[in-house]
């Protein structure tokens, strides 16, 4: 249905725009979603706009000839039509959205046959950090992954709340401190897309922006290994410096990255409540006494033993 | 002594400080006029104690234009930015200057211009339309109109002293705390909001009360012109959603000033919460924002159609409706957190559901003009205008209900388009229609047409102009509140189409305020010598223009819907009894309201600069001002009625 749109549009398609030029799987059901949502809308909208006129220019005062009826105000059949008609609107465009409320669900794993890659996504003041915990590298402001790979995306933030967005890939999902969401993707396409914050993070919002590149396999494992090659590890020093306030950040490559960088980064605002035992669901012990082994920065973690450790909006 | 404030406070940046400086000459020049023309026993008698909600509905309005001014400006600097700020060219505006600019236009256009001149109509028509003498509190009302002029004179002052908040109009936290904004930005937010919040709610409950018991015998509910029922709504929603609005920046305070974690990151804060809370307020207002804009079109509608309103009943229980369900949906603002496919879905169908009742709404007005005999007055182009750009703000409403959909439009310049679209099609064009329309009423003179007009043809292709390339940057992949882009990215050419749109639009504006000279200039030969010059159908019609002060020397017997019609349809058959007049019970002028809003802002400014001192005696002075409040005994007066007789004979005489 969107590609019938848009051939009837090709200013629109020739002029970049990005929410339908997709180039992955959700994106495209996205684009598909918000054409029939319009053309469900049309229905009314422009018989209104039409009648708008009509009645406007033929009920002019100076028009005596056409029919007056100062008293008439009800009709029955006419109201019970136009509360009729939204309503049937409304049912369509309601089935359409719960069932797309879920297929499209960011948090949903995408089928593949294929293995997804996981990246994790650090949102700082004002740089995305990107870490590939199976490869172990990080690399700031570019994401890079194979086409027709999965990609499973764990959002968090130490900064102020952003919103992480490659529109032609798929919606956005919020990024926030100490908690964690998530997004996946999937691009059919090989290409370099503009990645944005979405949520105003302050004065270098500006450059809160990436580069999300789909490649083949092969030019994927090439840049791994170079990321590999890396002059710099991440170390916690260097993580440190990193999260520091800084704007219009160049593109970065680290070769190493501490295991649990992610979930000590999302855990240090958690000790404290963990302490003071919230009363939230107590889930997986197990990966919270390993996060505590393994974060980055000892010091900062108050001695504790977290109850809880994956806090994310659904709880 | 005086915590954070030193000379460093004053502005230093060149356009930050020719923005101080028009705001500071500006109250010296009027200052100065007012000694200049001695005026000012007359301004403390006549308005700054006055009681009498018509005169308080003028002052809300005045300020109401001012602040439109000064919010108009800063859109025009925004625009500016974004036409020049492209590749290479930073534009002029630095980021942190930007982001206060965006987060000023919001705050003031919200609640410095939408909500004060919501009030002054209300002010100026509901105690009219119901046949009662004054509001249910007319102290209250006072205390109101000045704690609201208090608070939006905090958020000028933050342009002189200081700075403004640079955090969005809602101040989402964690940017919001002190670790990202430790200046006093958001304190300034925080305290006009508060402050001015508290007016509202007072007014709320004020109005709420008016409309409940003093409507004129006869009128039951569903004999309430429509203008009053969306009035009596919107301030059902403000009862129930400005305290939440209170609590929540009351939180925030906390956490700001002493150290509370409820919306840190660490310690068990938790920032949704925040964005929970402030969307429980944020949704419902602009439901109560654009509900009054309803009713207003519904009386443009029938009046100038001269035909009874269609679907009344439906009208009704349409806006009951909306009203409920605008309580219900205000996690659609944050689909993208995360909170997963049922909630979202939930959210989204009730969002969409809202679009039934507006729906309904709009063939009745449609069909309140088939077969209607049409005079195209000025109120009936804001409403004609309204029902084209209404409509389409709507249908992209809707689509941004859809959660998915929203994924790929939200905090995006699409998303900025929507609410521009139904905020200046359904608020600001429904204000302005009720502006014109009423005008008369108060002023004893109409505004002259023709300049209205033109007005209008402006303000409606600078709206496409600016904000249709809006959408489709939105689409682009814009997203809000940026100062700079890439040249690559393509914005430029329609950034630039949506400036002009602007500058179309400050024409519309121009006109507007040439129109208000233009009529008070020639306000003889404009004079309402009727008390209706509409042809109207409800009873604020039945007395002169402009309103004695006591509004109706008789209170009027209803027993219809547009009762003043009815009324005119009888007198056509058989001439009125001679009136018969009692005496008039009245409120009493007051400085107190005045005052205890003066010592609210030592309040509001002392704890921004954290001079703990000064608010401490700010706060005594509140209480001590409520405490002699309390035991005046003398606040009201009767006028007799060999006295009303006299200015009514007068009144009649002069037509």
């Amino acid at each position: 249905m969107r590609n019938k749109l848009l051939a009837f549009l090709p200013i629109l398609t020739g002029c970049n725009i990005a929410v339908f030029d997709t180039k992955g799987l959700i994106a495209g059901q996205q684009a598909d979603l918000i054409v029939t949502s319009l053309l469900l809308m049309l229905i009314v909208v422009i018989p209104v706009i039409i009648l708008t006129f009509v009645f406007a220019y033929k009920y002019r005062a100076s028009n005596t000839k056409a029919k007056y009826t100062p008293d008439w105000e009800h009709n029955t059949l006419l109201e019970v039509i136009w509360w009729t008609i939204p309503i049937l609107i409304i049912i369509v465009l309601a089935v359409i959205t719960w069932k797309s409320s879920h297929e499209l669900d960011p948090y949903r794993p995408l089928q593949s046959e294929v293995k997804a890659i996981e990246v994790e996504v650090v949102a700082l003041d004002w740089k995305w950090l990107f870490i590939y915990p199976e490869q172990g590298v990080a690399s700031v402001n570019l994401v890079q992954f194979p086409i027709n790979v999965p990609v499973n995306f764990k959002i968090t933030a130490q900064a102020p709340m952003n919103s992480f967005w490659i529109p032609r890939l798929a919606g956005q999902i919020y990024a926030m401190e100490g908690m964690q969401t998530k997004l996946h993707i999937i691009s059919h396409t090989p290409g370099s897309y503009e990645g944005v914050s979405a949520n105003f993070s302050g004065e270098g919002f500006n450059g809160m922006k990436f580069i999300a590149r789909a490649s083949s396999s092969e030019d994927f494992t090439h840049w791994i290994d170079s990321l590999k090659h890396a002059p710099d590890s991440l170390t916690q020093e260097r993580y440190e410096a990193l999260a520091k306030p800084s704007s219009d950040n160049p593109v970065k490559y680290y070769s190493h990255v501490p295991a649990g960088l992610f979930m000590g980064i999302m855990m240090q605002y958690m000790d404290a409540s963990c302490h003071q035992k919230t009363g939230m669901k107590s889930t997986d012990h197990a990966c919270c006494k390993k996060t505590h082994g393994s974060t980055p920065d000892t010091t900062a973690m108050v001695d504790s033993t977290p109850e809880h450790c994956h806090r994310h909006p659904q709880e | 002594m005086f915590g954070k404030l030193s000379l460093a406070a004053l502005p230093h940046d060149p356009i930050q400080g020719g923005g101080a400086a028009s705001i500071v000459l500006g109250v010296i020049a009027t200052l100065a006029a007012i000694t200049y023309f001695k005026k000012w026993t007359w301004l403390w008698k006549e308005w700054i104690t006055t009681v009498d909600h018509k005169k308080i509905g003028i002052m809300y309005i005045i300020v109401a234009l001012v602040m439109l001014l000064r919010g108009f400006s800063d859109a025009g600097m925004m625009r500016l930015q974004l036409a020049l700020s492209s590749g290479d060219n930073h534009g002029f505006l630095a980021p942190d200057h930007y982001n206060q600019i965006f987060t000023a236009h919001g705050v003031i256009m919200i609640f410095f211009m939408a909500m004060p001149l919501m009030f002054g109509l209300f002010n100026l028509v509901v105690p009219l339309q119901i046949g009662a003498r004054d509001v249910a509190f007319p102290f209250l009302n006072s205390l109101s109109f000045w704690l609201f002029v208090v608070g939006a004179g905090l958020v000028n002052m933050s342009l002189v002293v200081g700075e403004f908040a640079a955090t969005g109009w809602l101040a989402y936290p964690p940017l919001s705390e002190t670790n990202y904004s430790p200046g006093v930005g958001v304190d300034y937010y925080i305290w006009a909001i508060q402050i001015s919040g508290i007016g509202s709610l007072i007014t709320g409950i004020n109005f709420f009360a008016t409309i409940m018991k003093m409507r004129a015998p006869g009128m039951t509910m569903m004999k309430m012109p429509i203008f009053t029922w969306t009035a009596l709504c919107s301030n059902i929603l403000v009862m129930m959603v400005f305290p939440v609005l209170t609590v929540t920046l009351g939180m925030l305070f906390m956490d700001r000033y002493f150290g509370f974690h409820f919306f840190t990151s660490d310690l068990g804060g938790n920032a949704m919460m925040y964005v929970n809370l402030i969307w429980v307020w944020g949704h419902p207002e602009v439901y109560i924002l654009v509900l009054p804009a309803f009713g207003i079109f519904s009386e443009v509608a029938a009046t100038f159609a001269q035909k009874k309103l269609f679907g009344y009943n439906s009208m009704v229980w349409a806006t009951a409706a909306i009203t409920i369900l605008s309580m219900l949906v205000w996690a659609h603002h944050f689909f993208t957190m995360g909170a997963g496919g049922n909630v979202n879905a939930v959210f989204g169908i009730a969002t969409m559901i809202i679009s039934i009742p507006t729906g309904v709404k709009i063939f009745n007005w449609l069909f309140t003009l088939f077969r209607g005999r049409i005079i195209f007055g000025t109120p009936v182009f804001w409403l004609l205008g309204f029902l084209l750009t209404f409509t389409l703000g709507g249908m992209t409403g809707v689509m941004l209900s859809v959660p998915a959909a929203d994924f790929q439009f939200h905090n995006s310049m699409f998303l900025i388009a929507h609410f521009h679209n139904t905020i200046i099609g359904g608020v600001v064009f429904g204000y302005f229609a009720g502006f014109v329309y009423w005008f008369p009423k108060v002023m004893g003179f109409k505004l002259y047409e023709p300049l209205g007009k033109i007005a209008f043809a402006h303000w409606i292709v600078g709206f496409f102009v600016t904000f249709v390339p809006l959408y489709i940057v939105g689409l682009m992949g814009m997203t809000r509140r940026i100062s700079h882009y890439d040249a690559a990215s393509g914005w430029q050419p329609l950034l630039i189409v949506s400036m002009f749109g602007v500058m179309i639009i400050g024409g519309g504006v121009a006109f507007q305020l040439l129109q208000i000279a233009y009529s008070v200039w020639k306000r003889k030969e404009l004079a309402d010598t009727t008390g209706d010059p509409w042809n109207g159908r409800t009873l604020e019609w039945s007395i002169p223009s402009p309103a004695p002060f006591y509004n109706f020397a008789v209170i009027p017997q209803v027993s219809t819907r547009d009762a003043f019609w009815e009324q005119k349809q009888q007198r056509a058959l058989r001439t009125p009894d001679a009136p018969v007049y009692h005496d008039i019970h009245m409120p009493r002028n007051s400085a107190i309201g005045f005052m205890i809003a003066m010592c609210a802002g030592l309040v509001g400014f002392s704890m921004v600069w954290h001079i703990a001192w000064l608010a401490a005696l700010g706060f005594l002075g509140v209480l001590g001002l409520i405490f002699v409040r309390s035991f005046d005994e003398d606040t009201e007066y009767y006028v007799p009625a060999a006295e009303v007789a006299r200015i009514e004979a007068k009144l009649s005489g002069s037509k």
